[in-house]
């Protein structure tokens, strides 16, 4: 009795699920981030594509550990040999670098603007593409209706989008499935050699529709993530120490 | 087909114009002047001065004396061809080729333009009163040859419409001034007493070609259509081109959108049968108050897909300000290329820069925000930052060199190099604090310097010694000192690493 009530709430969870737009797509069970700790907060242990994420950048430098964090994310993307449209206010992303983090800098297309109102539109344009993979918006704000129609927008074409927002002092509810926030985190030296280490960051889970926060530390080494557990961390400190 | 010709002669053009200019001079006999020789001689007169006997040539102190109230103004040298020029252009909403024939009368070739005004004659009237509405006098004619033409509209005298393979029978009672000939030709002729070109028409050639020489029979052959004559067109026509007519002139955006849809179905019609697709294209709406307005689009491809040029074009409609109403649209398909209909097949659906989707897209996006907002980069053999990427120059160019990624690059490079304030413990060592937009960062690690020299052969200045450094909240940037430590380097910060 109790295990078929348990099995019907599964069933019917799992409805509510495609219903909200959470398809187990057949590319995303082919494709996998190297992110399992973070997948498994999310609803069907799957890392959503096809919806809209929301990073929240509180300075320049976040904002760039964000486009790191989101590069080695469309680097599986664009596997397949899909294109990426980049819109930003600032147009200082640096191409050359995105190919250490496994993406061909020439299938990126950077739109410059000045506008957060044609950041939008452009965004929601692209996103209605289905020519396109990802589509990656920096802005300065976003309300909660703007996202609406930028999620309502990738559920018909499938491609998944990714806002990087500088307001983060009052930050509404968005319709966005995740919210991110990136931080720079010392990074260890190699081996213990002298200089800069794999870039490693705080990657923060503030919010998931349907599924968990969390935080975690990523490092980007060697062309995929490892994921730096509290028992290592506090051996590494201990050895600094 | 056979081509039909129409001229018009504006018997007063310069006096015409400027009645048009002063209404108040319309009832009196004025002339133009220009000096000449030191005699203010007679360019134009108005028809009641040449009643009185006031002809081109005279010299003005002459015609003074002739009549008592005649006004005298100054005659703009060259102004018949700025005004045949404006005249012409106007013409071209009645037919794409239209020449100027100077010194006072426009050439335009009307082959297969005349049915869409209910034939030559209404063809003819309509033109000929809008002129005169406007305050032109003009005569016009019709016919198979240009040289005819002229003829007609200046000497004709039954009816200006001349119907095909009817030449010689129509210059038989014309003077021979009829044929455009030159006045040293034409005085020897009258000397000789051929008056009408019936006269002299069936003299063997070899006599008439010893006698007058050869541009005279010339201009006999290209009277008579055996003589090709080429006109210049004042525009160029576009091979591609379509042209929708309003019975009443339109201003609202419904009409326009309406006239937009059917240029475009007829253009991209006959490029999708040729294999073309249209890059560029430009919609002129002739407005009623005489001005035009255009309007461009461009694609990244070439595209023959009714839908999505609307869609550009839908964009520029806000551009277009109809005033009073537009009565005449003209697509103009001003670039054009080949397209492979085959592949066309093979790339849809796929993701990629091939694809038509992206294309379509990206002309979208152009439309709207410009196309100087788009760009995509390509690797460039340089080592100084700012110029080893370049941008692509269309979606088809691949990288001619493969990026590089042996050095350390910033996620984000700043456009212009900002000055920082460096503490370094020693001259040569990476630094040891730094100050940025005020915030003091404290250096943690430091990786470095690579020195990359500047390209000597195009600028001068000091080469980069550059560092990576981490501070101690593990922010990461791109720090660089100008030139040798010796003489107080400045420092600058140029990116921010992940």
């Amino acid at each position: 009795m109790v295990d078929a009530k348990k099995d019907l709430i599964t069933r019917l969870q799992k409805n509510i699920l495609q219903w909200e737009g959470y398809r187990p797509s057949s590319l995303a069970t082919q494709q996998s981030f190297g992110l399992d700790d973070i997948e498994n907060n999310f609803p069907n242990k799957i890392f959503p594509t096809a919806t809209v994420h929301e990073m929240v950048c509180e300075n320049t430098e976040q904002a760039t550990t964000c486009i790191g964090f989101v590069s080695a994310l469309l680097a599986v993307l664009m596997q397949t040999g899909g294109v990426c449209l980049w819109i930003s206010l600032s147009d200082n992303v640096y191409p050359t670098a995105l190919k250490a983090f496994g993406i061909e800098p020439d299938k990126i297309i950077f739109v410059k603007l000045s506008k957060d109102k044609d950041v939008l539109w452009v965004m929601e344009e692209a996103l209605k593409c289905v020519g396109l993979v990802a589509v990656i918006g920096e802005l300065s704000d976003i309300d909660f209706k703007q996202s609406r129609r930028l999620q309502l927008a990738v559920e018909q074409s499938r491609v998944t989008g990714f806002i990087m927002r500088n307001k983060y002092d009052k930050m509404g509810s968005t319709a966005c499935a995740a919210r991110w926030q990136i931080k720079p985190l010392l990074s260890e030296p190699i081996d213990g050699l002298p200089g800069l280490g794999f870039p490693r960051w705080q990657v923060e889970l503030l919010r998931a529709r349907n599924g968990k926060p969390g935080s975690w530390i990523l490092e980007w080494s060697a062309g995929q993530f490892r994921f730096i557990k509290q028992e290592i961390l506090q051996e590494q400190l201990q050895n600094i120490g | 087909m056979q081509k039909r010709f129409m001229a018009i002669w504006f018997r007063h053009l310069l006096t015409d114009w400027f009645t048009v200019r002063r209404p108040e001079m319309k009832d009196v006999p004025f002339v133009l002047v220009a000096s000449e020789r030191n005699r203010m001689i007679i360019k134009a007169a108005n028809p009641i001065a040449q009643a009185q006997g006031i002809y081109c040539g005279m010299s003005a102190a002459d015609a003074k004396a002739v009549t008592n109230n005649l006004q005298v103004f100054d005659y703009l040298p060259a102004k018949e061809t700025v005004l045949l020029r404006q005249l012409g252009l106007w013409c071209i909403r009645y037919t794409p080729i239209v020449a100027v024939d100077l010194p006072d009368g426009l050439i335009l070739d009307i082959s297969g333009c005349a049915h869409l005004w209910g034939g030559e004659h209404g063809y003819l009237k309509e033109i000929i009163n809008k002129l005169r509405t406007s305050g032109y006098d003009a005569r016009s004619a019709i016919a198979d040859t240009v040289g005819l033409a002229w003829a007609i509209a200046r000497y004709g005298k039954i009816t200006p419409i001349i119907k095909t393979g009817t030449q010689v029978e129509t210059l038989f009672d014309l003077p021979p001034a009829a044929l455009r000939l030159e006045s040293y030709t034409l005085q020897k002729l009258q000397k000789l007493g051929f008056t009408t070109i019936k006269s002299f028409i069936q003299l063997p050639r070899q006599v008439l070609r010893r006698r007058f020489g050869e541009p005279f029979l010339l201009k006999l052959a290209q009277a008579l259509g055996l003589e090709n004559e080429q006109i210049v067109a004042l525009v160029p026509p576009v091979p591609y081109t379509e042209r929708v007519p309003c019975l009443e002139p339109v201003k609202t955006v419904k009409a326009i959108e309406i006239a937009i849809q059917k240029l475009l179905e007829g253009v991209c019609i006959r490029l999708q049968s040729e294999g073309k697709g249209l890059r560029k294209g430009t919609l002129k709406c002739y407005r009623i108050d005489g001005k035009m307005t255009k309007v461009s689009i461009s694609t990244n491809r070439g595209s023959y897909s009714v839908s999505h040029l609307f869609k550009l074009f839908e964009l520029q409609i806000s551009k277009i300000e109809p005033a009073l109403g537009i009565d005449l649209f003209l697509l103009e398909a001003t670039k054009v290329e080949d397209i492979d209909l085959v592949q066309e097949k093979l790339w849809t659906g796929k993701p990629g820069l091939h694809d038509t989707a992206l294309a379509e897209l990206l002309d979208k996006l152009a439309g709207k925000i410009g196309a100087n907002a788009i760009s995509r980069y390509l690797p460039a053999e340089h080592y100084w930052p700012e110029r080893s990427i370049k941008q692509a120059s269309d979606l088809e160019e691949v990288p001619s060199t493969k990026w590089r990624i042996d050095r350390p690059r910033p996620l984000r490079l700043l456009k212009r190099p900002e000055p920082v304030d460096v503490m370094a413990l020693l001259p040569d060592y990476p630094p040891k604090v730094f100050t940025y937009k005020g915030k003091r960062h404290t250096v943690e690690k430091a990786d470095g310097p690579e020195r990359i020299e500047r390209e000597w052969w195009r600028d001068k200045g000091e080469h980069r010694d550059y560092y990576a450094v981490e501070d101690t909240q593990g922010q990461r940037y791109w720090l660089f000192r100008s030139g040798h430590y010796d003489a107080a380097p400045q420092w600058y910060l140029h990116g921010f690493f992940a």
